[in-house]
């Protein structure tokens, strides 16, 4: 299986190294052309601003489009992923993005880095707890009907599924528990076999 | 129960930065200008490297008032320097709620022999180095990211060059390194042999690395890229040039896309004429900002 991982900025690398130690096959996407054979892509941690004018200029938006539309292409996005992903982001209406999950984000919505903060949460599914890192974090304002919240915090939900696509505020990346990319893993294997 | 202001989401935020560029900005207008571009981060200050060359006299942290006013008109994450060793005007910046901290030589230095104790603060620094020992001693003093410090305000990339080089051969040289000879090392470099260990170890330093002072095209950051930056800061290098906006844009497809020279060559076409700029060589010792402290 081949994950590809949106290499424009922000911490792919972690993504790729976390991704390769599971045992997939890691590929880093710049352009169009990377997407050919993927069958999972991680959008990482970053700047959501700057990571979606840069798909915008390179024609990767609407290449990312048409593999998840046309094709079986499964999509995890944490923070900045998160973002770029969704419908709608809170009084930022004109912030490009891919708008594959329907829900609306609310951007910093701790406030500003003196909030950024790590902590054991629970997430649907993982015994023990998972410790998440949040770093000037999005939480979810509102999820659409095929929208699964597994796991929230008092600001609301900040790790979903919907069919192919999951998302989380939080970085699993930055840290050593293998478990949510096992489980995006399992998604991108379902994905390329069955319709999710 | 979440826990803020830890050494984690410190270096993390670093992290975000990677692959990025931090832009200087003086206005709102320039910070609105720098997001647009697709910076990641905008650096809030009075004077920009360059003019504070030029004017001279003591250069101090930016009015916070300003600072704030940057805060409020972006949606990307805001820097400010502080003078090093400045412990008042870094609480200032703290009180402000600001997301990263530079405590700059690029500003006249408050202290000049000690920095401050950045693991006494929720919000994250970074400093600047020209080497390893320099480098893993702002991280010991709890910096969340390091920068090369090149020679800011002159649009020449050499001594930027020089610093990553530096740093980036002090790394490599450890690796080699077997244990006695690591202890020997740790105390040439004047830094702690468990933090050496962990450079040899990881085969990169603890925290990001970006690169500083004196980049002014696509191709400085490209080539800073190559040496193995993880990111890049442009002070004077774009609103110090005729066409900011087209050039910030350029400098920030060149940092992701470094590797690609048809990229590279591509988004150079047609930028109209950068800083004019000093040869780093013609300063006198005393005009250099880099060995302000260290």
């Amino acid at each position: 299986m081949t994950i590809g991982v949106l290499a424009l900025q922000g911490d792919f690398r972690e993504h790729a190294r976390m991704t390769l130690a599971l045992g997939a096959d890691v590929r880093l996407i710049r352009q169009p052309e990377d997407l050919r054979g993927v069958d999972g892509l991680i959008l990482p941690g970053g700047e959501s601003t700057t990571m979606g004018k840069l798909m915008g200029s390179f024609g990767l938006d609407h290449a990312i489009m048409e593999c998840f539309n046309n094709g079986t292409l499964a999509i995890y996005g944490t923070c900045a992923g998160m973002i770029l992903l969704a419908r709608e982001i809170q009084d930022r209406t004109d912030q490009p993005r891919l708008g594959l999950l329907d829900v609306t984000v609310r951007r910093n919505a701790f406030g500003r880095q003196k909030e950024s903060s790590e902590e054991d949460l629970a997430v649907e599914g993982l015994d023990p707890r998972f410790h998440a890192i949040f770093i000037r974090a999005p939480v979810i304002v509102r999820t659409g009907p095929e929208v699964k919240v597994l796991a929230a915090v008092s600001e609301g939900p900040v790790y979903v599924q919907q069919g192919r696509i999951l998302v989380s505020s939080f970085h699993p990346e930055l840290g050593t528990d293998t478990r949510i990319h096992q489980q995006f893993l399992r998604l991108a294997a379902q994905s390329h076999t069955q319709e999710v | 129960m979440a826990e803020t202001g830890t050494t984690r989401v410190k270096r993390g935020l670093a992290e975000m930065f990677k692959g990025g560029v931090i832009m200087d900005v003086t206005t709102v207008e320039q910070a609105r200008i720098a997001e647009q571009a697709g910076a990641v981060s905008v650096m809030a200050l009075e004077r920009i490297p360059a003019d504070i060359r030029k004017e001279g006299g003591v250069a101090r942290a930016a009015d916070p008032g300003l600072v704030e006013q940057i805060m409020e008109a972006v949606s990307i994450p805001v820097m400010a320097k502080v003078r090093i060793g400045h412990i008042a005007e870094a609480r200032i910046l703290e009180y402000l709620g600001v997301d990263f901290i530079d405590e700059s030589e690029v500003l006249t230095p408050a202290d000049v022999t000690y920095h401050i104790d950045k693991w006494q603060f929720r919000i994250p620094f970074v400093c600047g180095a020209r080497d390893l020992g320099e480098a893993l001693r702002r991280v010991s003093e709890g910096a969340a990211m390091i920068r090369t410090k090149g020679e800011p305000g002159t649009g020449d990339v050499s001594e930027a060059v020089t610093h990553m080089r530096s740093v980036m051969n002090g790394i490599r040289k450890v690796q080699s390194l077997l244990e006695d000879e690591l202890v020997v090392e740790a105390k040439n470099l004047g830094v702690n042999v468990e933090l050496l260990r962990e450079v040899k170890t990881l085969g990169h330093l603890p925290v990001v690395n970006f690169a500083a002072g004196g980049i002014a095209t696509p191709a400085d950051a490209a080539l800073m890229m190559t040496l193995g930056a993880d990111g890049v800061f442009v002070g004077s290098g774009i609103f110090k040039s005729s066409d900011p906006l087209p050039r910030a844009k350029a400098i920030v497809a060149a940092t992701t896309y470094w590797n690609d020279p048809k990229v590279v060559t591509e988004v150079s076409k047609g930028l109209k004429e950068g800083m004019s700029g000093i040869d780093a060589r013609t300063l006198a010792e005393l005009d250099k900002m880099q060995v302000r402290d260290n």
